[in-house]
């Protein structure tokens, strides 16, 4: 039992990395169908943009007190911050040409995209894992006979508050609403005096914040990162928005968790070589039962 | 016999629009004068919703030219075209059928600043359709059709237009509805907004219009004032069915 809460808890923190990652590709997906595979590894430059930052700061270890907040702080904001700013001109260098050029030349570009920042981030990093400086103090909290660290707290805490605010800034703020009124009709958001490039490329930057601070906390989870990191993971967090539904913000956040918990537990049950397989044939099960997703509206194909 | 369109607040000269291989416009001409109801009228394909859409810039002509307020909008995005006072509400209504009705009025106001401004203006448009009044947060994909052409009108009234573009305002809709609708075009037209009005109901349109293009497969044929296509039995004839 005792061990079922530990991998619940491992699952939970586990989840909240994908559930942000998630909400990325569900977020670009909404406002131009497009799949973009390159957002994985912007998660992986979030890592190393945290380590930059973390190095700059002089952090290379443990933090304790209220240096602790400031220097994740700063690192997080960072960190999102330069990883929404390659979001943009990523959209602006690669897809924004391809926006009437069908579905395959764009989804094709992502991979291409993908390809390029991996090989940088092999150049700038190297090809072998880096270890990532354990930030949080290794603080064991017992909640109700279950171990709960100070990290994974941090993590769900952050993830979690991260969703909050992102769910008033889509539905409460100027932006927001421009967000979801572009995503569902173009033309008629134009028609509205709302600039469409301007709001797909401010879509780009939130997503791929968003994707940099999963990046600070997976590196900060692990300890460890590599250049070729976002790949898996972001496989599992795209898996996650395909199991929420694509194009659904809550429907990303239920989904990462859900892989998260779902990973944790294959790996306990059936060993660590289990788990990529239990996550992808959710995958395939969810695109022949449900293609929708969980949350996800089953709508008649866009004209 | 084309009356002067010059100083007019809508100018659109010799506007040619294709489509891949296929011309839909071969160079026409109309304008809208300040405080004016215009109507649109013309057969399916004729090219009346092109016009709307060349004017508003969704599409781009091969040549010609459309000034508004004297100046020219080639080259002007979209969206910028729509901030400048010259709204379209476009063909089969468009709202965002999954936010609140409050959320699309308040979208049509995107580009005021002021909140006071964009309440001021919700105040307003409520006053003209109060159906809208009491469903405001309801997601507008329950509207009927009816009150979805409503809340279209009432969205693009919220960007405060002086030049209002709307495309087939009737279409699909009970007679109750019709009615209502040319009602309301009339009082936005009272309170200072000029219309453009393309319309299948022909008689309607020109029963609130002050002047009227014909238009047939991509040329203006006609241009005459309302009163005049009424009692023109060709017009008669061709469109207002005898």
């Amino acid at each position: 039992m005792h061990e079922f809460f530990a991998q619940l808890v491992n699952g939970i923190a586990l989840g909240g990395i994908y559930a942000l990652i998630a909400l990325g590709y569900t977020m670009v997906y909404g406002i131009i169908e497009l799949i973009n595979f390159a957002h994985g590894d912007v998660y992986t430059l979030g890592s190393f943009f945290s380590l930059t930052i973390l190095g700059a700061l002089g952090v290379s270890g443990e933090v304790r007190g209220p240096l602790l907040i400031v220097d994740v702080g700063v690192t997080i904001i960072g960190a999102a911050m330069l990883c929404g700013i390659v979001g943009i001109l990523i959209e602006r260098l690669a897809y924004r040409r391809l926006r009437f050029a069908g579905r395959l030349a764009p989804l094709i570009t992502a991979i291409g995209v993908s390809f390029i920042l991996e090989n940088v981030m092999q150049v700038w990093r190297g090809p072998s894992p880096v270890a990532f400086p354990a930030v949080f103090p290794t603080h064991i909290y017992n909640v109700g006979g279950v171990g709960i660290s100070l990290l994974q707290l941090a993590v769900v805490t952050l993830a979690i508050g991260t969703m909050l605010l992102l769910e008033f800034f889509v539905h409460h703020t100027r932006f927001g609403q421009a967000m979801r009124a572009t995503a569902q009709d173009r033309e008629a958001a134009t028609l509205m005096g709302i600039d469409i490039n301007r709001t797909i490329a401010l879509t780009f930057f939130v997503g791929s914040a968003l994707a940099g601070l999963a990046g600070f906390v997976s590196g900060a989870y692990y300890q460890s990162t590599w250049f070729f990191n976002g790949f898996g993971a972001g496989l599992k967090a795209f898996t996650a928005a395909v199991l929420g539904g694509i194009g659904n913000l809550a429907g990303a956040m239920l989904g990462g968790f859900l892989i998260g918990i779902i990973e944790s537990f294959a790996t306990w049950k059936l060993g660590g070589q289990w788990s990529n397989v239990t996550v992808f044939t959710i995958l395939v099960l969810t695109l022949v039962f449900r293609p929708a997703g969980l949350l996800g509206e089953v709508t008649p194909e866009k004209v | 016999m084309s009356t002067s369109a010059a100083g007019s607040m809508l100018d659109v000269r010799d506007l040619v629009v294709r489509y891949g291989g296929v011309t839909a416009l071969h160079g026409c001409s109309l304008h809208v004068d300040t405080g004016e109801i215009v109507a649109l009228l013309g057969g399916n394909g004729a090219g009346k919703t092109t016009m709307l859409r060349s004017i508003s810039g969704l599409v781009r002509p091969a040549s010609g030219s459309v000034a508004f307020l004297g100046r020219s909008l080639s080259g002007t995005a979209p969206f910028n075209i729509a901030r400048s006072g010259l709204v379209h509400a476009p063909e089969g209504r468009r709202i965002f059928t999954r936010m609140t009705i409050r959320e699309n009025l308040d979208l049509g106001a995107y580009a005021v600043r002021s909140r006071q401004e964009a309440d001021r203006r919700r105040q307003e448009v409520l006053s003209i359709f109060p159906r809208l009044q009491e469903r405001l947060d309801q997601s507008a994909g329950t509207l009927s059709g009816g009150e979805q052409q409503m809340l279209a009108i009432g969205r693009a009234l919220m960007a405060g237009p002086q030049l209002l573009l709307l495309d087939e305002p009737s279409l699909g809709l009970a007679p109750l509805f019709v009615q209502t609708i040319f009602k309301v075009i009339r009082e936005i037209n009272e309170r200072g907004t000029a219309v453009l009005l393309v319309e299948q109901n022909a008689r309607a349109a020109l029963h609130i219009a002050a002047r009227a293009y014909l238009l047939e497969n991509g040329c203006i044929v006609r241009e005459a004032s309302a009163e005049a296509m009424l009692d023109d039995p060709s017009v008669v004839a061709a469109y207002l069915g005898a």
